[in-house]
């Protein structure tokens, strides 16, 4: 499925499950909420519906990928963000936190700063597309926590990223 | 308060040092560092002499301390004491040179040490086999026992010093990221431990993601980044009583790559807002802190020149990440990396002429070094992933992370003469090496 008809399907499905409001609190893996040991947990839902995290994350994609040392968002990465504010405008209750990440081939340090300007880009995008500034904060790991882990240009590619978590 | 005190040795050879120069004959011993590449000068040490029963389960470790410590520099080779003719029993008796002189050994260490009680004794005297004649006077040092191996790395850096000229780096410590777990959600503490790899010390307990930990110029004091609070954030530790603090914060934000200035009173470090990166100093006192860059750019990596009057820093403000350095008041910054690729983490030389980097080009990174106005880049490794230097207190050796393709990262050394890649040892999966001072 290329990924325009995978946003037009998304679009349609968002607007068939407007009159939802969103769930997750009563999944299998209980309320969210900070659990014994700073362990918090957050009910993610049947990615099929369109009102639960699991359908924002895997089905809308939370994810948006960068080139070697850009902030840049790829048109992908624009139809995915677009989506997603779609989805996030629809259910204001969810607070929003933009990861920033960058691959394995460059200093610690400006990896950092180089996903603080991602997780920013992302930031600015969505409160374009009219998200509320308030309900996002950012937060760069640089290259601390790849997604994906080997020593080759698919690995660094999937860890060039911005990832949009919400919680409620 | 220094644990370890020292004194001259007052013996039978101790005269020898005011013998008339022209009676030492030939030339004397001495290493120089700055030369190409060197035949390592071959030594001997025997096991230093335990002059009593309590001493027996000291003396052998402290003659292994201090010939691991020589050894490493690349300098001196040591001759294995099973290929030793002359025997050390007495540390007063005179030495028989024509023994040492069979085997090639150009010199000699010799000790002995003592204990009483909870008390150490360590005393040792080096001498020029060739002409038979002591170099500087024999030094005895006392201290705890549980300090031996810093009494050791005492007698190293004098040994040193003696044949190369410079002061030594062996009694210093590292502080480090001790790594674990799996890659893509890996544990990482901040760790200490002696610059030979022994005595290692965990400073941070691992729930909370650290990095790039920083001494303060008096070694009491460390820097790190933690994201103990979900973002991260700069903290100060004490390291005697561990105690933390966070410094810098501002909501909002994200605040890293902290380093101290040269007094220990002010840190730089870098703060990220709304995408941009700039440089900040904080007065640890006052608590008063200034902008000093202030761009869309990445600028980050800030470390003081040894004067306190220059910062060098990196900076994509070109369009990719480069050196610069600038007034430590802020103001203009004049770039120095003038070669291809992308350079970062310059870490200025404690002697204040040269500047260590990370430079990535064509696939492969680099630590290398360049003379402050850019001139005279070197580099002095190649690999996968070289990243992060950290200078000896002597500036001889620069100490880095690797990473090699799909393995875990290590600490290495090298001297700044390109000679001498060395791995050095650490319990696991290591990296974000920072050097401490010579100790008090």
């Amino acid at each position: 499925m290329n990924l325009l008809t995978k946003a037009a399907i998304v679009a349609v499905t968002l607007a068939l499950a407007a009159c939802n409001n969103p769930r997750g609190g009563d999944g299998e893996y209980g309320q969210y909420g900070a659990g014994a040991g700073g362990i918090s947990s957050t009910a993610l839902g049947d990615p099929n519906d369109p009102t639960s995290i699991a359908y924002f994350n895997t089905t809308i994609g939370d994810t948006v990928n960068f080139t070697v040392d850009s902030s840049d968002l790829t048109d992908q990465g624009q139809i995915i963000l677009r989506t997603q504010a779609v989805w996030l405008n629809r259910y204001p209750a969810m607070a929003i936190l933009i990861e920033g990440h960058a691959d394995e081939r460059g200093t610690r340090e400006y990896n950092v700063a180089l996903g603080a300007r991602r997780a920013a880009r992302v930031q600015q995008f969505l409160i374009a597309e009219g998200v509320s500034a308030g309900r996002i904060r950012t937060v760069s790991y640089g290259k601390e926590r790849p997604v994906e882990v080997c020593a080759e240009q698919r690995c660094w590619d999937a860890n060039r990223r911005a990832v949009t978590a919400v919680s409620n | 308060m220094t644990p370890i005190s020292r004194r001259p040795v007052l013996g039978l050879l101790a005269g020898l040092a005011f013998a008339p120069r022209i009676a030492l004959a030939q030339t004397p011993l001495r290493i120089e560092i700055n030369e190409g590449v060197i035949e390592p000068v071959p030594y001997a040490i025997p096991d230093f002499v335990a002059e009593n029963a309590a001493a027996g389960q000291y003396s052998a470790g402290i003659s292994r301390v201090i010939a691991n410590n020589l050894t490493g520099t690349g300098l001196l080779r040591e001759i294995p004491t099973s290929a030793h003719i002359g025997r050390i029993t007495s540390f007063d008796s005179p030495v028989q040179f024509s023994d040492w002189r069979a085997i090639n050994s150009r010199a000699l260490i010799t000790g002995a040490v003592r204990v009483s009680g909870a008390q150490i004794a360590v005393k040792f005297r080096l001498f020029d086999v060739a002409s038979g004649t002591q170099l500087g006077d024999g030094l005895q040092l006392d201290g705890r026992t549980d300090a031996w191996r810093r009494m050791a790395h005492r007698v190293s850096d004098q040994v040193y010093s003696r044949l190369t000229g410079e002061t030594g780096y062996f009694d210093s410590r590292v502080v480090f990221i001790a790594e674990s777990g799996p890659r893509d959600a890996r544990r990482k503490q901040v760790a200490m431990m002696d610059q030979d790899g022994d005595n290692t010390q965990y400073l941070t307990d691992g729930t909370a993601l650290t990095f790039a930990p920083r001494f303060s110029p008096s070694g009491d004091r460390i820097l790190f980044t933690s994201y103990e609070s979900g973002f991260p954030r700069i903290y100060l530790m004490d390291v005697a009583s561990r105690r933390r603090q966070v410094i810098g914060d501002q909501p909002g934000t994200m605040t890293f790559a902290p380093r101290f200035s040269p007094d220990g009173g002010s840190v730089v470090y870098s703060l990220s807002i709304n995408g941009a990166t700039d440089i900040f100093v904080l007065n640890l006192s006052s608590g008063q802190r200034w902008q000093l860059t202030n761009s869309n750019a990445i600028d980050t990596a800030p470390c003081f020149s040894p004067d306190g009057t220059r910062l060098v820093f990196e900076s994509d403000r070109s369009g990719t990440s480069q050196l610069y350095i600038m007034p430590a008041t802020g103001g203009d910054a004049t770039r120095i990396s003038q070669g291809q690729g992308r350079y970062s983490t310059p870490v200025w030389s404690p002697r204040g002429d040269l500047v260590a980097f990370t430079k990535s080009h064509n696939g492969q990174f680099h630590i290398g070094v360049m003379g402050v106005n850019g001139a005279n880049e070197r580099l002095l490794t190649a690999s996968f992933l070289d990243e992060g230097p950290t200078w000896s207190p002597n500036g001889r050796v620069i100490m880095f992370t690797r990473e090699t393709a799909g393995a875990d990262p290590s600490l290495m050394s090298v001297d700044i003469t390109g000679r001498n890649l060395r791995r050095v040892p650490t319990p696991g999966p290591a990296s974000d090496p920072a050097w401490s001072p010579l100790l008090p």
